[in-house]
């Protein structure tokens, strides 16, 4: 059997407590690992963005966020995560599923007809995990901030997180946002932006400068952290970092700073033609070598 | 005849209807809240942001991002009623419309002034006259279009109850307030106006006092003209149509609206489906606006009680 087989549906599935940053460590290497095997049995998908933002979601899910699945639907006693670039759905859909949210086996049926995983997240087939649609890019932020403050006038202290690309903050939306944000003091709205300077058409520095980025951000009356978003201690610390500069009348964003196709060499960064695996799914062969750079783990393969 | 005549009540403004409508259903639901863009005064919302501070939101000259915050609001329970004028509601945010809203099966309530010509003198930059064929094609979206003050209260109080997107159509200058209490406003149901055989006119918003008054006329030279105030665009009321076309036998349209993609197109599409009959259409053909007073531009475009009133004729001689 190829590691990109199907293995027998499991029904007893209950998401594993992870203590130590080893622990952490496998559960990113997972969900790299469910990742390729998704997108190659889709022959479709975001390949690269997904891959570099394994850690920030493994620590999110199994580490940072007052979460779970059981309460999801009723929106209360939980933080809400909004994913405001949808197109990296492959990693959050592994991740939800490793977190209980939906059967594993669920994971086969990515972008394929009559599936809850739709290419980009959707809110209609009632995947649980998902609150609002995203791909068009751009629209996220404004989503999380509009949910930080109905936490406010319903006095619920959870918080709000929203994750967003680099590349998608050439988007207008995200900058009336943040505006929004910082004049009504949205201060319990912790933004993670995946920064690997990359988007489709190759590196953001060359396809339009974002740069300075922080200090826009910081123009816009946030604060700012940075962080290796491939380091989940470092990027953990930073969060409860952004924790302690939560509600003090300023809205937090952590640039993380992250690798496009982290975990399997020949997807990392940019491909010496100067094109990137943005949004390519590998062929079967080249799949299966990308798992050998992953090694199995002791959680298993959908 | 079966209904007595309209009067007006005197010129109200439909956004006034709106203004004091929204503090009533806020009075009743807290989870209501309302959002702005730098048109609070325009759209009457200065007694909401008054009375429930906490609750309202100027969003500022950025109206995508107002759409977005709605979405986010609706998702974690909230009721948002977005506000600003008609042409930046929708044809600025309709993407956000599209996927944060409507797609994300969002209770978000676009409440949209300034529709239309009767914007006037600002001229075409924002006198929209697509925006109800951009609403009307979004699936999961309900477009409303109420005709005068009184039942624009009526429709806040609807869209207030109904669960999910609604865009919530109404305008500028103070016009006719007739229509009557006693007449209960339930979203996708055609309320009759004017009875009659001969054939029917079938109006939204504005229109619907010119398609009354085209109705007197008519009777006066013994056409009886059935008079439909079509307040709900989507989901149409197809049997009020059908019943229309099967007893009168000949429609006739008034909108302040482009031709394409509006009423009229929806109206005869329900025909044309399932039983054709003459049409003839009273709408802005193909054409964009420009300054003027309301209701001079109103009788340049072609939307008067006297441009129904020939369509009608034209509609009866096609019907033969």
């Amino acid at each position: 059997m190829t590691a990109l087989a199907t293995p027998p549906a499991s029904s007893s599935y209950s998401a594993p407590t992870l203590d130590t940053a080893a622990d952490l460590d496998e559960m990113a290497r997972q969900i790299r690992r469910d990742i390729v095997r998704m997108v190659t049995l889709a022959q479709s998908g975001h390949t690269g963005g997904s891959l570099g933002m394994a850690d920030v979601f493994t620590a999110l899910y199994f580490k940072l966020l007052k979460h779970s699945p059981d309460v999801f639907w009723s929106g209360r006693d939980q933080d809400f995560l909004f994913l405001s670039n949808g197109h990296i759905s492959p990693v959050w859909y592994s991740t939800l599923a490793r977190a209980g949210y939906f059967p594993l086996e669920e994971l086969a049926t990515f972008r394929k007809l009559n599936s809850r995983l739709q290419g980009h997240p959707a809110t209609d087939t009632h995947l649980p995990g998902i609150r609002i649609a995203s791909g068009s890019l751009g629209q996220g932020l404004s989503a999380a901030i509009g949910a930080a403050l109905a936490f406010r006038l319903d006095k619920n202290p959870n918080l709000v997180y929203c994750l967003m690309g680099d590349g998608e903050c050439q988007e207008g939306q995200i900058w009336e946002a943040a505006m929004f944000a910082a004049h009504h003091k949205v201060d319990t709205l912790i933004g993670i932006v995946d920064f690997n300077n990359q988007q489709i058409d190759g590196e953001v520095s060359k396809v339009m400068r974002i740069e300075p980025f922080g200090e826009k951000w910081t123009a816009f009356g946030w604060r700012v952290l940075e962080c290796d978003g491939n380091n989940i201690s470092e990027f953990i610390e930073t969060v409860h970092l952004a924790h302690s500069m939560s509600r003090q009348e300023q809205p937090v964003v952590i640039l993380a700073k992250t690798v496009m196709g982290k975990g399997v060499s020949f997807f990392e960064g940019t491909m010496p033609d100067g094109t990137n695996w943005h949004g390519k799914a590998p062929s079967k062969d080249l799949a299966e070598k990308a798992l050998l750079e992953l090694a199995p783990t002791r959680f298993g393969d959908f | 005849m079966t209904k007595s005549k309209y009067e007006s009540r005197g010129d109200k403004a439909t956004r006034a209807g709106f203004g004091e409508a929204l503090l009533e259903v806020a009075a009743q639901d807290e989870r209501i809240v309302g959002l702005c863009a730098d048109l609070t005064e325009s759209l009457s919302m200065k007694k909401f942001e008054k009375a429930y501070p906490h609750r309202f939101f100027n969003a500022g000259i950025a109206e995508a991002n107002m759409t977005g915050i709605g979405a986010g609001l609706a998702a974690a329970g909230k009721i948002p009623f977005i506000a600003t004028f008609a042409n930046f509601a929708t044809g600025r945010s309709f993407d956000q419309i599209r996927q944060s809203v409507c797609y994300s099966e969002m209770n978000v309530k676009i409440c949209a002034s300034h529709a239309g010509l009767t914007l006037g003198e600002d001229g075409a930059t924002h006198q929209i006259l697509e925006d109800i064929a951009l609403m009307r094609s979004l699936p999961n979206m309900t477009v409303v279009v109420p005709c005068d003050f009184s039942q624009t209260k009526r429709a806040v109080h609807a869209v207030a109850k109904h669960r999910g997107a609604v865009y919530l159509r109404f305008s500028r200058p103070a016009m006719p307030d007739f229509s009557s209490d006693d007449e209960p406003f339930d979203i996708g149901k055609a309320i009759e106006l004017h009875d009659g055989n001969d054939l029917t006119i079938i109006a939204c918003g504005v229109m619907v006092w010119r398609a009354l008054q085209a109705a007197y006329q008519l009777a006066s030279e013994n056409i009886f003209a059935r008079v439909l105030n079509m307040h709900t665009i989507k989901p149409l009321d197809d049997a009020a149509i059908l019943k229309a076309a099967q007893e009168t036998g000949a429609i006739v349209t008034a909108e302040e609206h482009q031709l394409n993609g509006g009423l009229s197109d929806a109206v005869a599409g329900v025909c044309a489906r399932t039983l054709p009959v003459p049409i003839e259409s009273v709408a802005v053909m193909d054409k964009f606006g420009e300054s003027g007073t309301h209701l001079q531009l109103l009788e340049k475009y072609g939307l008067t009680t006297e441009h129904i009133v020939q369509k009608a004729k034209a509609a009866l001689k096609r019907k033969g």
